[in-house]
C-alpha cells in the first residue's frame, strides 16, 4: 500500500517535472525541472525494489550529468533568447501522442506473463555477479570502459582552446 | 487498485513521448539533449520494470539499464563538448541557425 501511494506521488511529479521541462521558455529553469524529474525517476527504482540502481542514478544523473547540463547552459549564454519551438511543433505532438497511443495499446493489451515470485533484495551482490561473475557481462564491461575513456578524450579534445 | 507492471510501463510511455515532442520540437541544441536524457530514463524504467516483474530473480533488466546509464553518460559529456565548441565558432546553439550543412 505505501509503494502504491510512493508510485503515485512519484509518477505525477515525474510527469509533470518532464512536461515543464517541454513547456517552460527559461533553459537554466528547464535544468532545474530535469533534475527533479532524474529524482523522481530514482524513485521509482526504489519503488521497483532496484536499490543499486536508484543509487546509481542519483550518482549519475543527478551528481553529473545535471551538473554538465547545467555548466553548458552557462558557457552558453542562451538563457536570454530562451528555449523556443520550431516549425514542427503541431507535427511532433503529433506524432508524440500517435506514439504514446500505440505503445499504451500494446502494453495494455499484451498478456504479460507476471511471475510471483518475490524481487531479489539486496540486488548489488546480484548485479555484481551478473556483470563480472562466470557467464556474465564482462565483456560489455570493458567495452563500457573503453567507451567511457574515448568520450572522456573525446569530449576534452573537442572543447580545448586552439 | 495496486500498482502492477502496467502502470510502470504506461509512465515509461508517458515520460518517452513527452521527450519525443521535446526532441523534435525544440530549438535550444542543450533542452534537446534533455528530452533526450528523459526518452534514455523512460527507457530504463521499462527495462528495470519488466525486470522486476517477469523475471524477479535474473536482473538482466537492471544489468542492460546500467549499461543504458554509461552510454547516457558518454554521450551527454560528447554532446555538450559539441554543442560548447559550435556556440565557440558560431555564436548560437539553435539548431535552426545550424544550417552550414543544409543544400
Amino acid at each position: 500500500m505505501g509503494v502504491d501511494i510512493a508510485f503515485w506521488v512519484l509518477a505525477v511529479v515525474g510527469v509533470a517535472a518532464a512536461l515543464t521541462v517541454v513547456l517552460l521558455r527559461n533553459v537554466f529553469r528547464t535544468a532545474l525541472a530535469l533534475i527533479l524529474c532524474l529524482v523522481t525517476v530514482a524513485g521509482i527504482y526504489i519503488t521497483l525494489s532496484a536499490d543499486f540502481l536508484a543509487g546509481v542514478q542519483i550518482l549519475v544523473y543527478v551528481g553529473g550529468i545535471s551538473i554538465l547540463v547545467i555548466l553548458a547552459i552557462m558557457l552558453t549564454r542562451e538563457v536570454q533568447r530562451g528555449s523556443l519551438s520550431n516549425k514542427f511543433r503541431i507535427p511532433a505532438f503529433l506524432v508524440a501522442v500517435i506514439f504514446l497511443g500505440v505503445m499504451i495499446y500494446t502494453m495494455v493489451s499484451n498478456p504479460w506473463q507476471i511471475s510471483a515470485a518475490p524481487p531479489l533484495e539486496p540486488t548489488t551482490s546480484a548485479l555484481a555477479g551478473m556483470l563480472l561473475g562466470e557467464g556474465g557481462f564482462i565483456l560489455a564491461v570493458e567495452v563500457a570502459a573503453a567507451l567511457l575513456l574515448a568520450a572522456i578524450l573525446g569530449a576534452i579534445v573537442l572543447v580545448r582552446e586552439k | 487498485m495496486t500498482v502492477g507492471l502496467e502502470h510502470y510501463l504506461i509512465l515509461s510511455a508517458v515520460l518517452f513521448s513527452i521527450g519525443l515532442y521535446g526532441a523534435l520540437a525544440k530549438r535550444n541544441a542543450i533542452v534537446i539533449m534533455m528530452c533526450i536524457e528523459i526518452m534514455l530514463n523512460a527507457v530504463n524504467i521499462a527495462m528495470v520494470a519488466l525486470s522486476r516483474y517477469i523475471t524477479p530473480a535474473l536482473l538482466t533488466g537492471q544489468v542492460f539499464a546500467i549499461f543504458i546509464m554509461v552510454v547516457a553518460a558518454a554521450e551527454a559529456a560528447v554532446g555538450l563538448a559539441i554543442i560548447i565548441s559550435i556556440y565557440r565558432n558560431r555564436e548560437t546553439i539553435e539548431t535552426t541557425d545550424i544550417d552550414l550543412m543544409k543544400g
